[in-house]
């Protein structure tokens, strides 16, 4: 009777193991896009590293990007960015930590555009800021598609511009995200 | 009844325990993300040239770097000369970086009146994370021809007699964001030398290294060996120090040298500037960068 309930216990936790597991996807080729448009000049920079995992299940989601590798049109804005701006070696990565606030209206076992907003604590420079973001979850065969788009203000998060380039660069910057989830294994 | 005891404490246990696996750190579930990826050291230095030697900087993809280089007079020229100012030695040039790794550039001098020009390919980038690599390295080969009027038009000249040429290895590292530090092994060549006494081939070893000051100013020295037995009397060590001075696409290089010569020969094997009796030039290298071919992939 005891090595049955054993056996019985095993599997039980196993299974609510492996099915957790199912509830996650994951990336490590999000694409994370900012634009700064100003009458002067326009700076675009792209990062196609930026890892994210989503919890399907209670809709909790969490990006991080490493600062360098954000690739720009010119070298010398890419080095500016991560030496006098960014101080990427000092506060290499940007984080994401939050929550899908509407993921109970998401069926991911039918294919459709599912609008969403996404919620919580946005750290970049390391400092940490609240930022809600809409944007939608497209479903199909079970692969998800996200993406999202926010606005954000450099001087929010201690980034010093000093007055020379005041106009070169935006006050407020504008921020896309687009990721192709996939279904998290061990093996991922 | 102590089996529905049991079965009660298991299912305690066991169901809490996704609903606490769903709180950790979910990015952990991916690993250490710094593994994945490796990150190069940038910005060693201001830019692809220390004072006179070549930093093991190199010129960035697509990248046109306009240069204008003077070395004013000597400094114990006195009111006179007005400290030097009233003759200089110029150098206009420019590098381009063909790949990250790969640079060519070319130039002219006032000095010699001399065409320069080099290949410069970095073998080696110091980076961490998935590929961990403590030095960056680089090989300079330049080749400079000095087109100066013959001196004696009478005897038999030939072309080969104005061609220099400076090969290097550049070893160096980015110590912290403010502290680089290079070794640069020389080997320097001329066809014709003045004099019995000075060696064709001209070994010397190069250091130089700099210190951020701020974002926008570092401190950059130099200072070049010549190993002993193989110049004239009168010839010295090139020593230079300089401030970089950055501003947007511009980096401006003000220093001191004891070298008047900015071809590579010269500056290792022809200096005679006494820093200790005056016998250094003010100086500036300019540089200036335009993106010719852009780089963003979409």
């Amino acid at each position: 009777m005891k090595k049955i309930l054993c056996l019985f216990s095993v599997i039980v936790a196993l299974s609510f193991a492996t099915q957790t597991w199912g509830q996650k996807y994951f990336t490590r080729d999000g694409q994370i896009t900012f634009t700064s448009e100003t009458p002067m000049e326009k700076i675009e920079a792209v990062n196609q590293k930026a890892t994210s995992v989503l919890d399907a299940a209670s809709g909790q989601v969490e990006f991080a990007v490493l600062i360098k590798g954000f690739q720009f049109e010119k070298a010398l804005m890419q080095e500016h960015f991560n030496e006098n701006y960014m101080e990427s070696t000092k506060f290499p990565k940007a984080t994401f930590k939050g929550q899908i606030t509407d993921m109970d209206l998401v069926d991911l076992t039918k294919d459709g555009v599912y609008p969403i907003t996404v919620k919580g604590d946005l750290m970049i420079h390391g400092v940490t800021n609240p930022v809600v973001a809409d944007g939608k979850l497209e479903v199909k065969n079970g692969a998800i598609h996200a993406r999202s788009s926010f606005n954000l203000s450099p001087e929010e998060y201690g980034i010093k511009i000093p007055a020379v380039v005041r106009d070169n660069i935006a006050q407020s910057l504008k921020v896309e995200v687009a990721v192709n989830y996939e279904l998290l294994t061990n093996g991922s | 009844m102590e089996l529905k005891i049991k079965i009660a404490v298991f299912f305690l246990c066991a169901l809490p325990g996704p609903f606490l696996l769903a709180q950790e750190d979910l990015l952990s579930l991916l690993g250490q993300q710094g593994e994945q990826q490796t990150d190069y050291a940038t910005a060693s230095f201001k830019t692809n040239r220390v004072v006179n030697l070549h930093s093991l900087e190199s010129t960035a993809s697509g990248v046109f770097d306009f240069k204008i280089s003077h070395r004013f007079g000597f400094l114990n020229g006195g009111v006179y000369e007005f400290f030097g100012l009233d003759n200089a030695s110029i150098r206009i040039g420019g590098d381009f970086g063909v790949s990250d790794r790969l640079t060519v550039g070319v130039g002219r001098n006032s000095y010699d009146k001399a065409y320069d020009g080099f290949v410069k390919y970095k073998f080696l980038r110091q980076s961490t994370g998935k590929r961990n690599m403590p030095l960056t390295g680089a090989v300079l080969a330049s080749c400079a021809i000095n087109t100066v009027k013959w001196a004696n038009p009478d005897r038999i000249n030939y072309f080969s007699s104005r061609l220099n040429y400076l090969f290097q290895l550049i070893l160096g590292r980015k110590f912290s964001e403010s502290l680089t530090l290079q070794l640069s092994p020389t080997l320097v060549h001329r066809n014709l030398v003045r004099t019995r006494q000075e060696k064709n081939d001209v070994f010397a070893l190069g250091g130089a290294g700099r210190i951020k000051l701020t974002r926008r100013i570092a401190v950059n020295a130099e200072y070049i060996y010549v190993l002993p037995g193989q110049l004239a009397p009168g010839y010295r060590n090139s020593i230079s120090i300089g401030f970089d001075v950055e501003t947007g696409g511009h980096v401006f290089q003000l220093h001191f040298t004891n070298s008047t010569s900015m071809v590579g020969h010269g500056y290792v094997a022809e200096t005679v500037g006494d820093w200790l009796k005056g016998g250094v030039h003010f100086g500036f290298n300019i540089s200036r960068v335009f993106t010719v071919r852009r780089r963003l992939k979409k």
